[in-house]
């Protein structure tokens, strides 16, 4: 009878009768009876997004340290670069960073009053970091330095630009998020979502150590 | 039926993702430093040399990206297994390769390929001078 | 009155009647007319059968990861089609015109011909093939329920479809580029190629790629985050080894060609100087970036085909796979040095012998672990019990075939030797012995070895064995006079030639074509007996060819959640452990399984994204700006959807799992 039973045992998958001591917990050997949850890929995957565009902006600096240098009779980077309004800007930037670290802090104490506070002020740092940058580029337009001006001007603008329209977009998915923080509270899908913007949103600080070094700083250099 | 959707939340409160008010303060005040100073030499032409200045821009580019790394995004070896910082390195590999080997191989082609060069006038007919 | 003259241009771009080719050649009115045709009768087929609704509930909303692979599948088939056509009637020009004959085809239309030919296969035959069989196959051999993001995998093939969509769409409205397949500027800059041509491209490329890299993160994000519990990275099946890397490849390589194509469409929409040919631009950057890119992509195309080839090896063999550590190494390795090839696909552009020493020798070394994948493989079969049903034919094939292939690689990864044979017909031999050799053997094998998987009844082996020797000896004479042809000097793309010796090369050319026709007829003609024959061909136990892998744990088709419990991984070749330690399945017990429910959300962004690019081709510029604030909008609002999710009750799954027990049992 037990040899029969172990015989079973084994036919099932299940640990033989010396092994229960050993494994004192019944789950069969090839799957588990329990509920499996894998563990959430969301964060993993926008981080692998945000690599992939590094990579796109990596291309247009490659594209900028080849052709930043053809001005084609054209105005040159100390001509047309205002360092103070750039200063300005990396500091709204910085700044803008930090605000939204203080949103993550309340967001994991569960503060939602606090965090949107936070968030707001961060949108509105973004915003004033993008009014700067357009009141730039318009500056440029007017004076013939846009970006068909040359191959220097074209990489210039296409870098900066694209810089900042993702800042932009990450300004409407700052509002969008908290639209939605009110509606449903700090839940943990939302709470994903801030931390994928939070990743977001210091990674654009990051590009932009970037560019004023390279464009702005080693342009009005040379 | 929304107890369901905390499962697989764990990744909510995991450690590497946390930051903490030191943390992002020393960030902070890090990064003022470190982007104070390459404004503040360019803009008061305080070195002579372009090159060295140039050299100086990137070195801090490079250290306030890692500060931002570890502070603000608090990258960390723990963080998803260390597939985050292993996706980090490639990524970085790649930014290199792209960048070196873009100007590496585009200096050549223009150096043999564009018309200043033909003529061997070297620097009479620079490029930027092109219209 | 007025008003309406002048809104026609705004509302409607450059786009006219003039557009739509009634005017133009038999062929193009008459692949029209056969389309049109095709279409209403496939529209009509579906309503007489009532078939919309499930369409649209059952697969077009589908996020089920096994639906959106067979789709993918489909998808590259049917551009096969038009992609061979293309090729059809590239090999026919050619073998036609001579001296004073001009063919059928002139200049303008060849060219337009040739760019969409390479277009197609690549993009949407090549990529989505591979990217059906790894959606199909991965998350069942890691034992998991589904991709990592359900949602974004429908979006991503929607966002493909819809590419393709596009570039069939510039076969009637409007022309193709006729710059090629990867649009060198400045030919394909705004002064040399104004009109809609290169548009179509960008555009198509751009939502198709946008696709892709979404894939890219989510299979990487499956594979790290759902393996089964006790699956660690080298007792993954080789296959989804080959997908991981693969998919590394696609999300550090496809952010290039987005960049380069950007840039391209900045110079053509805004007047920038990217590739221009004054003003500081230099063209010769964007083949640069464009390789950085094109490089690791053949890589992405072959990697996937090599998972195949070891999983049909070791099952076809009835043995574990040789040297999995080595596989596994010889892929990483591969995966990195792709990265540092790029410029020998411009050796002759001018950078000179110390930059293409260095690119040459780099792009000798990547063949070396390609070659010790070869040695596993044949190591493997050594000793091996070899059934050679119809996937481990095409393996065969393709080891014949590719290492051909590879070897002419080699060749022409010395430079001075590519100096001769760089753009001749060498070149194109090489790279299609390799890609119909590697990548299509290998989509084939897989395609039929899984396809019992999918739909529940083997490929009729009879047809498939004569498609398999068409195809094969297709191949052969197809490309072997290439070879021939380009080590005379004949330059590719070329729609005419003055030297009727050169005439009996393309005719033997042409006829391989032919084979390769009835190749893919004959591989219609399997789809057709096998369906018919189904119940003949019926797999019952889900474990048609004694498989070594969890998929083959499964029911064929398996059930929509996989795996009713999640199973517990010990060893490589997890499958065939269970059956040596005599698995027994479970019949009872079951609990309630998490699903993502099915969402239309996908497929309208992805409409929407068409919308515009046909806008941005056209110049429709009010269109433009509604279909793109449409798109952000649909995104916008699919966020606020929180209710992505349903349980599937313990009682449905034991519904489910009774059906495959009396299966099972009936048929002992």
């Amino acid at each position: 009878m037990m040899c029969c039973a172990s015989k079973m045992f084994a036919l099932t998958g299940w640990p033989a009768m010396s092994d229960l001591s050993a494994h004192p917990v019944s789950e069969p050997r090839f799957y588990s009876t329990r509920e499996h949850h894998p563990e959430n890929g969301t964060l993993l995957g926008f981080w692998l997004y945000l690599m992939s565009d590094c990579l796109i902006f990596a291309c247009l600096f490659a594209v900028y340290a080849v052709l930043g240098r053809n001005y084609a009779d054209g105005p040159a980077g100390a001509q047309i670069f205002d360092l103070s309004t750039v200063a300005v800007n990396t500091s709204l930037l910085l700044l803008s960073s930090i605000t939204y670290g203080f949103a993550m802090l309340h967001m994991q104490r569960g503060r939602s009053r606090l965090t949107l506070l936070w968030l707001g002020v961060t949108g509105l740092l973004g915003a004033g970091f993008i009014f700067f940058e357009l009141r730039e580029f318009a500056h440029l337009f007017a004076e013939g330095a846009g970006p068909q001006r040359s191959a220097f001007l074209s990489s210039f603008f296409a870098l900066v630009g694209t810089h900042g329209l993702h800042v932009t977009f990450g300004i409407v998915w700052l509002v969008t998020l908290m639209v939605q923080i009110r509606k449903h509270g700090l839940i943990a899908e939302n709470q994903r979502r801030l931390m994928c913007l939070s990743m977001f949103w210091h990674f654009l600080d990051v590009v932009w150590i970037g560019v004023f070094s390279v464009v702005y700083l080693m342009g009005v250099l040379s | 039926m929304n107890a369901h959707s905390e499962h697989g939340s764990h990744g909510a409160h995991d450690a590497a993702h946390t930051g903490s008010l030191k943390d992002y303060l020393i960030g902070f005040v890090l990064a003022v430093i470190l982007t104070a100073v390459p404004f503040w030499l360019v803009m008061g032409k305080r070195v002579d040399s372009s090159s060295i200045a140039a050299a100086v821009i990137l070195g801090f580019a490079g250290v306030q990206t890692v500060v931002h790394m570890v502070y603000f995004l608090h990258m960390n070896t723990k963080s998803e297994g260390g597939w985050t910082l292993l996706a980090l390195l490639f990524t970085t590999m790649l930014l290199v390769i792209t960048l070196s080997g873009s100007i590496w191989v585009m200096y050549h082609m223009n150096h043999n390929m564009m018309p200043a060069s033909m003529h061997g006038m070297h620097g009479m007919h620079d490029m930027r001078n092109m219209p | 009155m007025l008003k309406q003259v002048n809104l026609t241009p705004l509302l409607l771009g450059r786009l006219t009647w003039d557009a739509i080719p009634f005017h133009e050649q038999p062929i193009l009115l008459g692949t029209f007319i056969a389309v049109a045709l095709g279409g209403i009768l496939i529209l009509a087929t579906i309503t007489y059968f009532r078939f919309w609704g499930e369409l649209w509930r059952d697969w077009i909303t589908s996020v089920d990861h096994k639906k959106i692979g067979i789709m993918y599948i489909i998808l590259g088939l049917v551009m096969l089609l038009r992609g061979f056509s293309d090729a059809l009637m590239m090999r026919a020009q050619q073998a036609l015109s001579f001296g004073h004959s001009m063919g059928f085809l002139p200049p303008h239309h060849y060219d337009q011909i040739f760019t969409a030919h390479g277009v197609i296969m690549i993009f949407f035959v090549a990529m989505p093939l591979v990217t059906g069989l790894m959606n199909f196959v991965v998350p069942l051999q890691i034992g998991a329920r589904d991709v990592a993001f359900p949602f974004l995998n429908n979006f991503s093939f929607w966002m493909t479809t819809f590419g393709a969509v596009l570039v069939m769409m510039s076969l009637f409205v409007g022309e193709f580029a006729r710059t090629g397949w990867l649009a060198y500027p400045p030919l394909s800059g705004l002064a040399f190629s104004p009109d809609e041509g290169v548009d179509y491209y960008i555009w198509s490329l751009q939502i198709a790629g946008i696709g892709t890299l979404l894939s890219g993160i989510n299979l990487i994000a499956t594979i790290v985050k759902m393996r089964a519990p006790g699956m660690t990275l080298m007792k993954m099946p080789v296959f989804t080894w080959t997908a991981l890397c693969t998919n590394v490849l696609i999300v550090a390589a496809f952010p290039v060609l987005t960049a380069v194509l950007a840039l391209l469409s900045l110079d053509r929409y805004a007047g920038t100087n990217f590739f221009t040919n004054n003003l500081g631009g230099n063209a010769m950057m964007y083949v640069n970036l464009i390789w950085i890119w094109g490089h690791p992509e053949v890589y992405i195309l072959i990697l996937p085909a090599f998972g195949v080839f070891s999983e049909v090896v070791s099952t076809f063999s009835g043995k574990r796979l040789f040297g999995y550590a080595s596989m596994v190494y010889a892929t990483v390795v591969i995966t990195i040095l792709s990265y540092l090839v790029w410029l020998h696909h411009f050796f002759t552009m001018g950078s000179g012998s110390s930059v293409n020493s260095f690119f040459g020798i780099t792009t000798m070394i990547i063949s070396i672990p390609t070659g010790a994948k070869i040695f596993n493989w044949l190591f493997t079969m050594y000793h091996g019990r070899i059934r050679f049903e119809l996937p481990m034919m095409w393996t065969i094939g393709f080891m014949f075939t590719f290492t051909i292939g590879g070897m002419t690689g080699v060749l022409l990864a010395v430079p001075p030797a590519d100096f001769v044979l760089h753009n001749s017909l060498f070149l194109i031999a090489h790279f299609h012995n390799v890609i119909i050799g590697g990548v299509l053997f290998g989509a084939f094998a897989g395609v039929s070895y899984w396809f019992p998987k999918a739909v529940g009844f083997k490929l009729d082996p009879f047809w498939g064995k004569c498609s398999f020797w068409f195809w094969i000896s297709g191949f052969w004479f197809a490309f072997a006079p290439l070879y021939v042809l380009g080590l005379m000097g004949v330059t590719r793309r070329m729609s005419h030639f003055d030297d009727p010796s050169l005439r009996i090369w393309f005719e033997i050319a042409a006829f391989g074509a032919g084979l390769i026709f009835l190749g893919i007829l004959s591989f219609i003609v399997q789809l057709v007996v096998s369906f018919k024959r189904r119940e003949s061909l019926r797999d019952t136990t889900g474990d048609p060819w004694d498989g070594r892998t969890l998929e083959w744990s499964t029911s064929s088709p398996p059930p929509v959640y996989n795996f009713a419990f999640t199973p517990i991984v010990h060893d490589n070749d997890t499958w065939a452990d269970m059956k040596r330690n005599n698995y027994i399945r479970p019949q009872t017990g079951f609990i309630a399984i998490h699903m993502p429910k099915n969402t239309g959300a996908g497929f309208v962004i992805a409409a929407l994204s068409a919308v515009f690019g046909f806008a941005m081709i056209w110049h429709m510029w009010p269109a433009a700006i509604v279909s793109l604030a449409a798109v952000l909008a649909a995104v916008i609002v699919h966020t606020f959807n929180y209710d992505r999710d349903y349980h599937l009750a313990a009682n449905d799954v034991l519904r489910v799992e009774d059906v495959r027990t009396h299966g099972l049992a009936s048929h002992v």
